[in-house]
């Protein structure tokens, strides 16, 4: 869910932080029901490692853009592929990515570090 | 230079020197030129955007520096090499002299008052690691603390009125402010700056009543000691003075100052040296008596004067070097640096003692030697100013008769006389320790005897670039008998008198012990003492350590801020027609009920989901004042806080109750009421301001066309404002590490506690 409430994110309400915060959110209560150390496997990497690749990712996300030098760093760039519609492919969801996964790295940090003896 | 210290240490040093050679010899070369009234001139290094002009210059004053500050580098590298051999540390030493010495010719040859500065505080600053290189040992520690404390302090009074002159003058290019002389007098701030300026510079040339670092600087290596706090480093104050005195040596503040505090400075040296018995410490006080000397000259301004000032620089420098790589020797191979117990030593060290004689007549005053010739000057250039100028007068002939008998007491009373015990058995050094002081002191005796050829080839261009017009000068060892000659005699008859009487003077001296009570360097170590105590206390008064104290002094102060900010700004402010009651604002009493609940909840777990319910209600009020998105992340905030909260008080050790007596729960509450009288006032007085909607209507008009996107506050912080994204989330990356290191602590700590209480 969390991810649809991501990727809904550039039209409707929803966006990166939300989605991020429900992920969260989900990894919270799973930690509660089964315990910090099964909440940590499931995420497979340490909570610090997804707060490194989001803040990677949205630094990444705004590179292309130095390709034309008319345009700044962190200009958003679009293509519009047809495949029957024309979907929208952007940056932007590479960028709001990245803040999804720093916001989901951050609340597990903190929440794991309480719940559990090991912190990090 | 990292390469350089990877090579055996022996090499190192023998490295650097073959450095400082090459420098000699391009300094040399260029001196043909720079003594036929030439310039050299570079532009180099200039940042247009910054206003700093840049630039190198060689002329008249700076050659003198630069053949000094290297010629005596290389003898210096070369004493080293044999003086630590075998210390593992050589390789550092050698690598922060050649920076040092980089520094020093750096500032001599600036154009430019910015680069100048920047030079000026790296030469403090390799000096201070210098001072400290046994770091072990307490004193050095301490010495050289101080050191960069004066000279650095000295050094922030120098930028500010290096400033004010490039700003009056209208560039920062050493050049042009010269040029500019009556632009710069004419500014209003033109006395303070110059002020400011001596200031810096009398810290550095270790003037009174700045002069006592330079003793205690004594603690660094002698290779350091008789490199920079005798021959270079302490000389960069008077250099500037030099360098300024075109702009201000028509300025009577100028010429009082520096001649006041110069003679002061002068007496202050030569009564301190009498005091001490350890070589070094005489050489120091001793070294501060020629600075003074030094200032003095330059203050008093005409050519004689000017022109004794610098032959006598060049003459000290290779004198008090020789002489300190003397004392450097005997202290190596003996294993004693007090001069009241050594004697005899000629006998042992022939060559050292050869060597330190001749040092020694130079520093006397003696012909045929350039220390004479130097005497000479300075006493001619007294008598010129007239009988006001007496006492300036006394004053050198005091201060020469005490740098006779201390010259005495280097050479004569060290090697000849009773033969004394010493801790190891003397001999004479490797010859790498004694070809410094041997050249120096040779170089004292040549050039005495001719010199015209110095004067001619150095001194003449110096002085006329201090004058700032040309000068001639001819230096003659001969001046025929006159009232000088006279003088220097008398000088040297007196110096001998005190010489004789030496042993028994510095126990004299010493047991006048005021003047250890109330000198400067005390009120140094006190002023120091307090400043610590001081800060302790504050540190103290603020940090205390209280959660609820830091909690209460932040929103008090909050609070404040935002009343203050009104009232001095005239913002109080009710919107028209009173707050208008919308039945959406219904939502508000769901938010003052969780408000209550948080308050009177028996305990903290009770109060967190009240305040849950706090947090869920501005949800719901987001919600309904059409903000979905705001709404939606203050639900899912909501959630989250309340369960990590009650996580927390779970797990670490906050009791659950309430535990603040009546008074306090008092306090909090008008605490607590300040805090929402201000916010009411704040939101009061935005409400009643008319509402600018025009970003709001560009956001809404271009979201679509340019960003491809309807959720306006997701296009804006995805794209408009992408990078206050990227801060954001960088800053949440770092407090999740801040988080869980702190959490580490707490959680680990708690286990042991937890079993012991059992």
């Amino acid at each position: 869910m969390s991810l649809y409430v991501l990727v809904r994110g550039h039209n409707d309400p929803g966006g990166g932080f939300i989605g991020g915060l429900l992920a969260a959110g989900g990894v919270l209560f799973y930690a509660i029901a089964r315990g910090a150390e099964s909440a940590r496997a499931a995420l497979r990497l340490s909570p610090i490692q997804y707060c490194g690749l989001g803040v990677g990712l949205a630094l990444v996300s705004g590179l292309p853009a130095l390709l034309d030098p008319s345009k700044e760093y962190l200009t958003h760039l679009w293509w519009f592929p047809d495949v029957g519609f024309k979907l929208p492919i952007g940056t932007a969801l590479v960028f709001d990515a990245g803040v999804y996964l720093t916001v989901v790295g951050t609340i597990t940090a903190i929440f794991l570090s309480l719940v559990e003896e090991r912190t990090v | 230079m990292l390469v350089v210290s990877r090579l055996p240490g022996r090499a190192v040093a023998l490295v650097a020197a073959a450095i400082a050679f090459v420098m000699l010899t391009l300094g040399a070369s260029l001196a043909p030129y720079v003594s036929g009234g030439g310039v050299v001139s570079e532009p180099f290094w200039g940042a247009a955007s910054l206003g700093i002009s840049g630039g190198l210059r060689l002329d008249g004053l700076s050659l003198v520096f630069v053949l000094l500050i290297t010629g005596i580098g290389t003898l210096i590298f070369l004493y080293a090499h044999a003086y630590l051999k075998g210390d593992p540390r050589l390789g550092r030493l050698v690598v922060i002299l050649v920076a040092f010495m980089t520094a020093m010719v750096g500032a001599i040859t600036a154009d430019d008052v910015i680069v100048l500065f920047v030079f000026w505080e790296l030469t403090s600053l390799t000096s201070f690691f210098l001072v400290g290189f046994d770091h072990e040992k307490l004193k050095a520690r301490k010495a050289a603390l101080q050191a960069l404390l004066i000279t650095g302090g000295g050094g922030l009074a120098l930028l500010a009125g290096l400033v004010l002159i490039s700003i009056a003058a209208g560039t920062t290019s050493l050049s042009g402010i010269l040029a500019a002389r009556e632009a710069v007098l004419a500014d209003p701030l033109a006395m303070p700056a110059m002020l400011l300026v001596i200031l810096g510079c009398f810290t550095k040339s270790a003037q009174v009543p700045f002069h006592f670092w330079l003793p205690a600087a004594m603690a660094a290596p002698t290779p350091v000691s008789a490199y920079l706090h005798s021959a270079t480093m302490v000389k960069l104050g008077v250099y500037l003075l030099a360098r300024l005195n075109p702009l201000y040596q028509d300025v009577e503040l100028w010429q009082h100052l520096l001649t006041l505090f110069g003679a002061a400075t002068a007496v202050t040296g030569a009564v301190l040296a009498l005091r001490e018995t350890d070589l070094k410490l005489v050489l120091a006080y001793t070294t501060v008596t020629a600075l003074g000397t030094l200032v003095m000259l330059i203050g008093i301004a005409p050519e004689q004067s000017i022109t004794a000032a610098v032959t006598f620089l060049i003459v000290h420098a290779l004198y008090k070097a020789a002489l300190f790589m003397v004392a450097g020797i005997v202290d190596h191979e003996t294993g004693s640096r007090d001069a009241a117990s050594l004697g005899g030593l000629a006998r042992a060290m022939p060559l050292t003692a050869a060597v330190a004689v001749l040092a020694a007549l130079s520093m006397a005053g003696l012909p045929p030697f350039v220390g004479f010739v130097a005497k000479e000057l300075i006493y001619e250039a007294k008598l010129e100013l007239g009988a006001t100028a007496n006492v300036l007068l006394a004053v050198s002939f005091v201060v020469n008769a005490a740098t006779v008998a201390i010259a005495c007491v280097l050479s004569f009373r060290l090697f000849y006389g009773a033969r004394k015990p010493t801790p190891d058995v003397p001999h004479d050094p490797s010859p790498a320790m004694l070809v410094g002081p041997l050249v120096l002191a040779t170089l004292g005796l040549f050039v005495g005897l001719m010199p015209d050829v110095l004067g001619r080839s150095i001194i003449d261009p110096a002085v006329g670039a201090i004058l700032g017009a040309p000068a001639d000068i001819r230096l003659k060892l001969w001046h025929g008998f006159n009232v000088v000659l006279m003088l220097s005699a008398a000088t040297i008859s007196v110096g001998v008198v005190i010489y004789l009487a030496w042993a028994r003077i510095v126990p004299r001296l010493r047991a006048v012990s005021w003047v250890d009570a109330f000198s400067p360097s005390r009120a140094y170590e006190h002023g120091l003492e307090s400043l610590l105590l001081f800060a302790g206390k504050t540190t103290r008064l603020i940090q205390h350590g209280s959660l609820s104290g830091y909690i209460r002094t932040l929103f008090v102060v909050t609070a404040l801020a935002v009343l203050a900010t009104l009232a001095v700004r005239s913002g109080f402010a009710w919107p028209e027609g009173g707050l208008a009651v919308d039945v959406r604002a219904l939502v508000v009493v769901l938010l003052a009920a969780g408000a209550i609940a948080t308050m009177v909840a028996r305990t903290a777990l009770a109060a967190v989901l009240a305040l849950g319910l706090v947090g869920f209600s501005a949800a719901l009020l987001f919600m309904v004042f059409g903000a979905p998105d705001v709404a939606f992340t203050q639900f899912a905030v909501e959630t989250l806080m309340v369960a990590i909260l009650a996580t927390a008080l779970v797990r670490l050790p906050i009791r659950g109750a309430d535990l603040r007596d009546r008074r306090r729960k008092a306090g909090d509450l008008v605490v607590a009421g300040f805090c929402g009288v201000a916010v009411v006032a704040v939101l009061a007085a935005v409400v009643a301001a008319p509402f600018d909607a025009r970003l709001s209507t560009w956001f809404g008009a271009e979201s679509v066309p340019s960003a491809h996107g309807r959720n306006v506050v997701n296009v804006i912080l995805v794209d408009f404002r992408a990078l206050d994204t990227l801060g954001e989330i960088t800053v949440l990356a770092i407090a999740a590490f801040a988080v869980a290191a702190l959490l580490r602590r707490v959680v680990g700590a708690r286990k042991p506690a937890s079993e012991i209480e059992t």
